[in-house]
């Protein structure tokens, strides 16, 4: 029997190809968006952990020297003949691939080339020509090292291993070592680390690597576009089950009234809703593998550029991405069926089989309801609310109140302009779209979540981005910056830059551990650009003076908020010297901390740093005329002196590249919501029908009625985007000001973007016209003879 | 390849089963050979012989504390060489494992260090001697007076050796004959340390006094290819007698012994002359370890029960093996350590 009600289930769909498609395209095309983003969220993780399991990051406390450069080996011995359970590690780059050189006698559990060659050969790694463990692709780059190769792809990216004593080789480090892992497991009897090496500093395991942490903004922004992309394209699947489910009340009657029993009826439904998820599962991880594909190159080349993490360019396959893309399918397809399904079981046997002007009967006011807890949800946790799973919260329940509370309020606007109507045509243009707005709901809050998201975003974005520019302009006041390579040629600069500059502002530098964290120190000479240029998130009054005088230090915002410092609280940036925070100052995109000091005060603690960099002030006409005279006079190369404008660009399109991605899923999103929208005109077509052809017979031309249609769509999309743009500035709001305190800890100002919302307009309402389009077209072209049919029999 | 699998396959070469305990049944090739003309010189035998594949600092001793309970202390430096020479730097082909463990009636503590030679992080020095691997020593002006140091993550130990007796050589003069395919180390003991110091435990420092017992051996394949392991005794009587016995098992096992009177004296005996029975096996790690022997040595009367202090005492190292003090009864009274290895899971 079970065969007999399943053809009669399937014959549905024969009949109905474009709801099967709607569903199984909506579906995975969900599916795609979500395991798309998840495939590249886990081949970054990936590759993040196998950096941290290379090098130890995370997992282990580390050693390193206060100045951050390298210590001698003796003191690696010393170490471990005082007791520290501790493993010395050499890095640097050979070419372009970084090199990291280990001791797999004391290095603990884990580290190394994991995995790697099966029979490995300790004599062949610790002697002779030695080995070294890289991707097939590194090790190509290799060229001009003797060792054996040994691919193992669960090394790191761009990143080789070999022996510490090859590596010290490779890299001209011999006796040097540049940092050491402390085991977890350190022996009863152990000397303090100050008196064995007062030069060293350890810092605790992190639990998770610094390139992690870093990145964790970049694939929260990705996880958000996943999700939203598959509650769009639930949204699909739900309308597309919906209407199948109402409009196979009939047949569901007709079986239950030949025998069937309902347990079993619904029971069949559930396993041919299963096999249709797991056919739009299986296209959408399909699909989804080709949009990470298609992304992740971009997506790696800015991991890169913004944070030096070295991902790889190619996709792996992974099992599990299958089972999770499916997984969601199912979960999917089961959260958009229940409520269908529920009805069902539900239906009275001799209730009339009629479809009921589907969903009109929908419950408006607890929608109603619905909506406004959620909303009053949102606004609680926005005011009471503390941490980052709170901020999730607050953005779901701010889009899905949002999302439902959409319907009401366009039937609202609908009755109002019905009210407003004048003529017979008009007033049935504003009721035939509030007839219609029922089947369309689901549609339109797909498009409206789309457009929300695109303003929240793309406001975030251009927040971002101005707030980075200002930043630049800010840090970058200097017309021309040139680096030297030696103190001689530094000497030979300021000689030549003294008489033909406005100023010579010396960059002075150095790599410190402040508050047990690494960070960089500057030297700033007191000068009017950077008074003129500065801003400050928070400072003591006459801060510029106070600092020339020696009187404090300045901070960026990393520094102030992971050290916990505050105006006043005292740093300590040598040993022994402790001074007052004078201000605190945004720096954006740094991963580490900084501090300023005066110049004066700087040359004291660290008289050994010369500086080699300096930033010029000269009217921007006589630029060309000084570069031609360093590179004439003081012999500087070209590639060592860059204008403010190159660094400005290079910068910038680091920036860019960053958000290309969130564009292009963006971009995606809306054109699922336009999907949707196609798909649920496409399926009202048929049954509208009988409100069509009364306004026919009464005179309504065939193309007066489609262009009426159009029109139709682009109002309703029109009205939706009205009410996407307080949500999106919402969800702006919630995504700067709330989840990224919580999650980067630093807070970017809001700025409003009206040309950027009023082109989002203009696409919504170009997607809404496409979509429709088609629709349209088949109605203007539809044969008399099948709106006359409507009144030959009542359908 | 972790650190853990790298040093398995360095000590266990895989078909490890065919080639005897740890890969020590593995062809010379390269490496010296142990001859039975040589001389031990001293001081510069107690230094580490490079062309030799494998040697060892092997110390244990058994202790007592304040109120009567006995312990039992190891300290072992292993030096394995990949290559038959020296060198300096991290290219050394010499590689060096550190074994620790501290054994009390109820419970047993164990520490390991691995290093390689070259940069200064293990080594050995004849004269004034000091072996050390990282904060791990036994030093002193000669080898008749000693400081021996180790600590791992919940034991410590800092003890004084003085010896009270002379060197004692096995076999023929210190050439120690393994097998009856004529595989052998050379090998000599100091078995009159008295040892006085504290043992750092969990429950606080525990002064002790006692007797300990250092075994020098190198070679480059001490044992046949068929042998997989071996039962190792070395007992000191309350007469003043000691006596160090071991069974090679292989098809046939081999045996040998040196019985060192009192006043240093030492008498090798012959395959045979030595015999052990177990009586007791105890599961340890998830093998049958014997724990209690029979011992015989029908030529000087020794007829006892060897009885392990806590059945317990299983070395979890790279290499994993069994070593622990153990208590003699029957026709001589004593203690000692015992050693077993080659025992599968």
């Amino acid at each position: 029997m079970s065969r007999v009600i399943f053809s009669a289930l399937f014959a549905y769909w024969r009949r109905n190809p474009l709801q099967l498609f709607t569903l199984l395209a909506g579906l995975a095309v969900g599916t795609a968006l979500w395991s798309g983003v998840q495939a590249i969220n886990a081949e970054a993780r990936a590759s993040y952990d196998a950096a941290a399991a290379t090098l130890g990051e995370g997992s282990y406390g580390q050693i390193t020297a206060k100045d951050g450069a390298a210590m001698p080996q003796q003191t690696y011995i010393a170490l471990r003949r005082a007791g520290w359970n501790v493993s010395p590690v050499v890095e640097g780059k050979l070419g372009s691939v970084r090199i990291v050189g280990i001791d797999p006698l004391t290095a603990p559990g884990g580290i190394g080339p994991v995995g790697a060659a099966g029979g490995a050969d300790l004599a062949a790694f610790l002697s002779g020509a030695g080995q070294i463990f890289a991707q097939a692709d590194t090790l190509r780059r290799l060229t001009l090292v003797e060792a054996e190769r040994i691919i193992a792809p669960d090394v790191a990216p761009n990143t080789a291993i070999t022996d510490i004593g090859l590596a010290q080789r490779l890299l001209g480090k011999a006796g040097q070592i540049d940092r050491l892992l402390v085991a977890t497991e350190q022996p009863l009897t152990r000397r303090p680390l100050a008196t064995i090496a007062p030069d060293l500093i350890e810092a605790q395991a992190q639990g998770s690597s610094d390139v992690a942490r870093l990145t964790d903004s970049f694939h929260l922004n990705l996880t958000a576009f996943g999700l939203l992309s598959f509650s769009v394209g639930l949204f699909i699947v739900h309308g597309a089950i919906g209407l199948a489910f109402e409009q196979r009340r009939a047949m569901v009657r007709t079986l239950r009234a030949l025998g069937v029993p309902l347990r079993r009826l619904i029971g069949l439904m559930v396993v041919e809703l299963a096999v249709l998820a797991l056919v739009a599962g299986m296209i959408g991880v399909a699909l989804g593998y080709a949009v990470a594909a298609a992304l992740l190159p971009d997506v790696a080349a800015t991991l890169r550029g913004l944070y030096g993490a070295d991902v790889s360019g190619q996709l792996a396959m992974r099992p599990v991405w299958w089972l999770s893309g499916l997984a969601i399918a199912l979960g999917g397809t089961a959260v958009a069926a229940a409520g269908a399904l529920w009805s069902l079981v539900r239906m009275p046997l001799l209730v009339s089989a009629q479809p009921r002007a589907w969903a009109m009967a929908r419950r408006r006011g607890a929608l109603v309801a619905v909506s406004l807890a959620l909303l009053a949800t949102a606004a609680g946790i926005a005011v009471w609310g503390h941490g980052l799973m709170a901020g999730f919260i607050l953005l779901g329940a701010l889009l899905i109140g949002g999302a439902l509370a959409l319907p009401p309020l366009l039937g609202l606007v609908l009755q109002l302009g019905e009210g407003c109507a004048r003529g017979p045509v008009a007033q049935w243009f504003w009721a035939d779209t509030r007839q219609q707005l029922p089947g369309l709901s689901l549609a339109l809050m797909a498009l409206l979540l789309a457009m929300a998201a695109n303003v929240g975003v793309s406001t975030m974005v251009s927040s971002f981005r101005l707030t980075f520019t200002g930043f630049l302009d800010q840090r970058l006041a200097s017309e021309l910056y040139v680096s030297a390579t030696d103190a001689r040629q530094a000497a030979a600069i300021i000689a030549v830059a003294q008489t033909r500059s406005d100023a010579v502002l010396p960059i002075l530098s150095t790599d410190q551990h402040v508050a047990g964290l690494p960070a960089e120190i500057y030297g700033a000479r007191d000068h009017v650009t950077y008074r003129d240029n500065w801003q400050f998130l928070r400072a003591a009054p006459k801060v510029w003076e106070a600092l020339a005088q020696g009187k404090g230090v300045l901070v960026n915002e990393q520094l102030f908020r992971r050290a916990g410092l505050d105006l006043g609280a005292k740093v300590t940036i040598a040993p022994g010297v402790a001074m007052p925070v004078l201000g605190i100052y945004g720096d954006y995109g740094n991963p580490v901390g900084q501090i300023i000091l005066t110049e004066a005060v700087f040359r004291r603690q660290f008289p050994d740093v010369v500086a080699l960099r300096f930033g010029l002030r000269i009217d921007p006409a006589q630029v060309a005329a000084l570069r031609a005279a360093l590179r004439d006079q003081a012999g500087v190369a070209d590639n060592a002196i860059v204008d403010q404008a190159s660094i400005k660009a290079l910068s910038l399109s680091v920036f860019e590249r960053t958000f290309a991605v969130t564009t292009a899923l963006n971009i995606l999103t809306l054109a699922v919501a336009g999907f949707a929208i196609l798909m649920s005109l496409l399926t009202l077509a048929a049954m509208r029908l009988p409100q069509l052809a009364p306004v026919w017979a009464l005179g309504l031309t065939r193309r007066r009625l489609a262009a009426l249609d159009l029109l139709r769509a682009m109002v309703l999309a029109a009205l939706t985007g009205a009410v996407a743009l307080p949500l999106g500035l919402a969800l702006a709001w919630a995504l700067l000001a709330v989840v990224n305190v919580e999650a980067f800890g630093w807070r970017l100002p809001m700025y409003l973007f009206p040309l950027d919302y009023l082109r989002l307009a203009g696409l919504a309402l170009l997607a809404a016209a496409l979509a429709a389009l088609w629709p349209v077209w088949r109605l203007s072209r539809i044969p008399p003879a099948r709106l006359l049919g409507v009144f030959r029999h009542e359908r | 390849m972790n650190v853990k699998a790298l040093i398995v396959l360095l000590c266990l070469p895989l078909p490890a089963l065919a080639q005897g305990f740890a890969g020590l049944g593995s062809n010379a090739g390269v490496f010296a050979d142990p001859a039975p003309e040589t001389v031990l010189q001293f001081p510069a035998d107690h230094g580490a012989h490079p062309a030799f594949r494998i040697e060892w600092w092997y110390l244990t001793a058994n202790l007592t504390g304040p109120d009567g309970t006995p312990y039992g202390l190891q300290w072992t430096l292993f030096r394995t060489a990949l290559a038959p020479h020296d060198g300096q730097g991290w290219q050394t082909p010499q590689l060096w494992m550190g074994h620790a463990a501290v054994t009390t009636p109820d419970a047993h503590f164990v520490a390991e260090r691995l290093a390689r030679g070259g940069i200064g992080q293990a080594g050995v020095q004849a004269a004034p001697f000091s072996a050390w691997i990282d904060d791990w020593a036994m030093q002193g002006p000669d080898l008749d007076r000693l400081r021996l140091t180790a600590s791992g993550s919940d034991f410590a130990y800092d003890v004084g050796l003085a010896a009270t007796g002379p060197l004692v050589l096995h076999g023929q003069n210190g050439y120690s004959v393994k097998s009856a395919a004529g595989q052998a180390s050379h090998y000599y003991s100091q078995p009159f340390f008295q040892v006085s110091g504290n043992l750092t435990l969990p429950e606080g420092s525990i002064p002790v006094t006692g007797q300990a017992w250092l075994d020098r051996e190198w070679s480059s394949q001490p044992l046949a290819q068929d042998q997989t392991g071996w039962d190792w005794f070395s007992l000191s009587f309350d007469t003043g007698d000691k006596l160090m016995g071991f069974v090679l098992r292989g098809v046939t096992d081999f045996t040998a012994a040196t019985w060192i009177a009192a006043d240093g004296s030492a008498t090798a005996l012959p395959d045979g002359a030595f015999a052990a029975t177990p009586l007791a096996q105890h599961t340890v790690a998830g093998r049958d370890v014997p724990v209690e022997w029979h011992v015989r040595l029908a030529e000087r009367g020794v007829d006892v029960t060897v009885q392990a202090l806590n059945p317990q005492a299983w070395m979890a190292t790279s290499v994993p093996y069994w070593e622990g003090p153990v208590q003699v009864s029957g026709s001589h009274a004593g203690v000692g350590y015992l050693e077993m290895t080659g025992y599968q899971d």
